[in-house]
C-alpha cells in the first residue's frame, strides 16, 4: 500500500519545505516535489503542515488497575487524535510497572490495539517505594524505554545516585519527577498570592527547584543522563540552563499547561487546574517560554493524567492531581507558541518529535526523510476550534483546556504508513 | 439582595455588604426587645458541619429558629458521610429533602462553592478551610459599627496566625470595604505570601502595629502549629504577640478588643483583657445571631430560591 502526500509543507526540526512525500510499506521512500506514482492513494496536503508523528514521552494510561480512568486502548486512540504516533506510559499503575513481565504486557497490549505505539517506562524502584532498584536490564530487554518513579520522587539521594549509575550501565535514561515532598507537604496549588486569596494550601516553588538542583548534581556526579520531567518554575529552567552550559548530560520537558496557563485558574476552585507540579505565576510562564525558545527545554510532553469525573467533582483537596493533554497538546502549543511567534514550526517539530526520539533512542522516527518510519501527522494550521472535552477519545474528560479557542487541527495521522482513524 | 448563596466577602458588592449590616442592626434591636420574626416560617435550614463547632452552629440554628424556620443538624460523624458519601451526593440528598438553606462548614477551601453549584438550596458558608468565614466578619463589623458608627479612617489590627485563618481573610476584605485601614501582624511564618493584595498592611512588630489602633482582633493560637515549626513556644508567642493591658496603651483613645473565640487565656490574649472593660467578646456572640438572621432573611426574600 502506497500513499502519496501532494503539495505538503513538510516540517522537520532543521527546516520546512514544500514537497511531496511517498510512503511505501510503512517507510518514507521519496521526499521530493512532483512525485507521480500510479496506484498510490493520493492525499492533497495543500496548505497543510506535515510533521513527523509526535512522540509523547510522558503520559499516564492507567492500565493495569485504574482502567475506569483510562486504558491502553482508549489512551492510544486519544494519542492518535492528538497527532501522537508514539507514547510512553508512566509506571504508576496498580500494580506499578516494575518488572519485565509488565513491560511485555504493555508492549503486547500496544500491538493488539494498533493505535499509537505505546512504550512502557519502567519504575526506578520496586513498587515505587524509593528503596530497592528494579531490574533495569531485564526491563529494557522486555521493552522499557526509560525508567521513572513519576508521581513520586526518589527521596533518598543515595538511591537516586545509584539509580542514575545503574541506568547508565544499561543505556537507560532516568526521567525524574523532581520534587522535595518535605517542602511541598500537603500543598495543593502554587504557593503565592492566589493560594492566599483562595485559602488553598501552597506548594512552594523550591519543592521543585531544590529537587531539580539535587538531581542535576547527582547526574553530574554519576556521569549519567538525566531527563527532568514537567519543569514548571523559572528557577528550574535556570538550574538546567547552567548545568547544560557546564556540559551535564541533562535534558528536560515542560507541558502545555505550564506555558499556557497560570495559577489564576485555581481561583474558581476548578479541580481540573489542580496539577502537580502546580500551575505557577506569569513570571514562571515567561521563563518557561524563554527556555523553550533558547533550547534549554528540549521537549513538550503532555503529562496526560486522566481521571474519572466523579473523582474530580470533589472538594479541591480531595480531587486528584492532573489534567488530560494528549488531544490538545499540539493545538495549545501551536496557538500559544507558534502563532505568538515565540517559536517556529520547526522548533515545535524539535520539541514534540525530534528531541523525544533522540532522548529515547528511537532512531527510526522523529524526522521526515527517506528511510524513516512513516509516522506522520497532517495538520491544518488555519483551522480554529473550541475544545470540547466530551468529544475526547480519552476516557478522561478532565481537561484544563475545555472550552478554550485554539488553532491548528490534526487532520490525518499515519503510523508505520497506515492511515489511522482520528 | 439578589443572590442564592453567601460564600464569601469576596463575592459581595458594597451595597450588599451595607444591606446585610443594616438588616443585622435591625435584627439586633429585635433580639434586645426579645422579639421573633416570621420571614422564615415554613422554611427548613440544615447545618452541615464537617468540622467541629459549637458556637457557630448554635448561632445559626438560633438565628433560624428566631425567624420561624425548622432546623436540621447533620452531624458528619453520624451520617452517611462516614460511609463515604461525597459532598455532592449529600447536597443532592438535602435538596431532595426540600431543604431551603444549607449552612456548611468544611475543612477544604472552596467546598461551599462546589455545594452551591450542585444544589437548589441557598448555601451559606460557615467557614471553609483557610478561605473565608463571612458571618464572623459581619459580626465583627456589626460590633465595630455599633461601637464607632462609621469605620472610615478607623484602624483594625488582626494579630496571630493569619496564614491559616479564614477569619483574617474575611475580616481584611470586609473592614477594607467599610473604609477602615487593616494591619495584619504575626511572625513571618504565620503571614501568608501576598496577603497585602487583599488590601492590608503587614507588620511583624506587634507594638508598632498597635500604634493608634481602634480595634484589636487576636486570633486563636492553635497549639498544634508549634509541632509544624510555625512558632517556638506558647510563652514566646505571648511575649511577642499576646494582647495584654500594657501593650494596649499604644492604642487610640477609643478602642475595643474583639476575638472570634474560643479564647486561649494567656496565649493570644491575657485573661484580664478578655474580661476587661475594652473587651466586646460577649457582644460579638449576640451580634453573631443578628448577622446570621440577616443573612437568612435577605436570602429568603431575594426571590432567588
Amino acid at each position: 500500500m502506497m500513499t502519496l502526500l501532494k503539495h505538503a509543507t513538510v516540517v522537520n526540526a532543521d527546516g520546512m519545505i514544500e514537497t511531496d512525500v511517498l510512503i511505501d510499506n510503512g517507510v518514507i521512500t521519496h521526499v521530493t516535489p512532483n512525485i507521480e506514482c500510479f496506484g498510490a492513494e493520493v492525499i492533497d496536503c495543500d496548505g497543510k503542515f506535515v510533521f513527523p508523528g509526535f512522540i509523547d514521552m510522558h503520559c499516564h494510561l492507567r492500565e493495569p488497575g485504574q482502567t475506569h480512568k483510562e486504558d491502553i486502548e482508549s489512551g492510544s486512540k486519544a494519542a492518535i487524535a492528538g497527532g501522537f504516533t508514539t507514547v510512553c506510559c508512566m509506571p504508576n499503575t496498580t500494580p506499578p510497572l516494575d518488572n519485565a513481565a509488565m513491560m511485555n504486557y504493555v508492549r503486547s497490549r500496544s500491538n493488539a490495539c494498533g493505535n499509537a505505539e505505546v512504550y512502557p517506562i519502567g519504575c526506578i524502584t520496586r513498587g515505587q517505594s524509593g528503596k530497592e532498584l528494579c531490574e533495569f536490564g531485564k526491563m529494557k530487554a522486555a521493552g522499557a524505554i526509560a525508567v521513572s518513579d513519576d508521581g513520586l520522587p526518589v527521596s533518598d539521594g543515595s538511591v537516586m545516585l545509584n539509580a542514575l549509575k545503574y541506568a547508565k550501565t544499561f543505556g537507560l535514561t532516568v526521567l525524574s519527577h523532581s520534587e522535595d515532598k518535605s517542602i511541598s507537604g500537603s500543598g495543593v496549588v502554587n504557593a503565592g498570592e492566589n493560594a492566599t486569596v483562595s485559602g488553598l494550601r501552597g506548594i512552594p516553588k523550591t519543592a521543585e527547584s531544590a529537587a531539580v538542583a539535587r538531581d542535576v548534581l547527582l547526574a553530574e556526579e554519576a556521569g549519567a543522563r538525566l531527563h527532568v520531567c514537567h519543569v514548571s518554575t523559572a528557577e528550574s529552567v535556570e538550574i538546567i540552563r547552567s548545568a547544560k552550559k557546564r556540559g551535564v548530560a541533562v535534558t528536560c520537558e515542560t507541558c502545555p499547561h505550564y506555558f499556557a496557563a497560570t495559577d489564576d485558574e485555581i481561583l474558581s476552585y476548578n479541580t481540573n487546574a489542580k496539577i502537580n507540579p502546580p500551575l505557577r505565576s506569569s513570571e514562571d510562564v515567561d521563563a518557561i517560554i524563554a527556555g523553550l525558545t533558547d533550547g534549554t527545554i528540549d521537549v513538550i510532553a503532555t503529562d496526560h493524567a486522566p481521571h474519572h469525573f466523579d473523582e474530580k467533582n470533589k472538594e479541591f483537596d480531595y480531587a486528584p492531581f492532573g489534567t488530560v493533554g494528549l488531544e490538545t497538546a499540539f493545538a495549545v502549543a501551536y496557538t500559544r507558541l507558534v502563532l505568538t511567534e515565540a517559536i517556529k514550526p520547526t522548533d515545535l517539530c524539535r520539541l514534540m518529535s525530534t528531541m523525544p526520539a533522540t532522548i529515547l533512542g528511537l532512531s527510526d522516527r522523529g524526522r521526515i526523510e527517506v528511510g524513516a518510519r512513516a509516522d506522520l501527522v497532517i495538520v491544518d494550521p488555519d483551522a480554529e476550534f473550541t475544545v470540547d472535552a466530551h468529544s475526547f477519545k480519552s476516557k478522561g474528560k478532565n481537561s484544563l483546556f475545555d472550552g478554550w479557542r485554539l488553532n491548528g487541527k490534526i487532520v490525518d495521522v499515519f503510523v508505520k504508513g497506515e492511515r489511522k482513524q482520528i | 439582595m439578589k443572590r442564592k448563596d453567601i460564600l464569601g466577602i469576596k463575592d459581595l458588592s458594597k451595597s450588599e455588604v451595607n444591606e446585610i449590616l443594616s438588616t443585622a442592626n435591625t435584627m439586633r434591636d429585635m433580639l434586645d426587645r426579645n422579639e421573633r420574626g416570621t420571614s422564615l416560617n415554613g422554611k427548613s435550614v440544615a447545618t452541615l458541619f464537617y468540622e467541629n463547632s459549637t458556637r457557630t452552629r448554635n448561632s445559626f440554628e438560633s438565628a433560624a429558629k428566631k425567624l420561624g424556620a425548622a432546623t436540621m443538624s447533620i452531624s458528619v460523624a453520624a451520617s452517611s458521610v462516614q460511609k463515604g458519601e461525597s459532598l455532592v451526593d449529600t447536597g443532592k440528598t438535602l435538596d431532595a429533602l426540600k431543604t431551603d438553606f444549607i449552612i456548611i462548614r468544611h475543612p477544604v477551601a472552596g467546598s461551599p462553592r462546589l455545594l452551591a453549584e450542585t444544589v437548589k438550596a441557598s448555601v451559606i458558608n460557615a467557614g471553609d478551610g483557610m478561605n473565608e468565614h463571612p458571618s464572623q466578619a459581619f459580626l465583627d463589623a456589626l460590633t465595630a459599627t455599633r461601637h464607632f458608627g462609621s469605620l472610615a479612617e478607623k484602624k483594625v489590627v488582626i494579630v496571630g496566625d493569619i496564614k491559616h485563618s479564614r477569619v483574617a481573610r474575611s475580616d481584611v476584605l470586609l473592614f477594607g470595604m467599610l473604609g477602615a485601614s487593616v494591619t495584619v501582624c504575626g511572625p513571618y511564618t504565620l503571614l501568608p505570601e501576598g496577603i497585602d493584595s487583599l488590601g492590608c498592611e503587614v507588620e511583624t512588630d506587634f507594638d508598632r502595629a498597635l500604634d493608634g489602633a481602634n480595634m484589636v482582633i487576636p486570633l486563636r493560637l492553635q497549639l498544634e502549629r508549634m509541632d509544624q515549626a510555625f512558632f517556638s513556644s506558647r510563652e514566646e508567642y505571648h511575649e511577642y504577640y499576646g494582647v495584654n493591658e500594657k501593650r494596649l496603651k499604644a492604642c487610640a483613645d477609643d478602642f475595643i478588643v474583639m476575638h472570634p473565640g474560643p479564647i486561649n487565656r494567656g496565649a493570644e490574649i491575657a485573661g484580664d483583657v478578655a474580661d476587661g472593660a475594652f473587651s466586646v467578646i460577649e457582644e460579638q456572640v449576640t451580634n453573631g445571631v443578628a448577622v446570621r438572621m440577616a443573612m437568612l432573611q435577605l436570602l429568603a426574600t431575594s426571590g432567588e430560591i
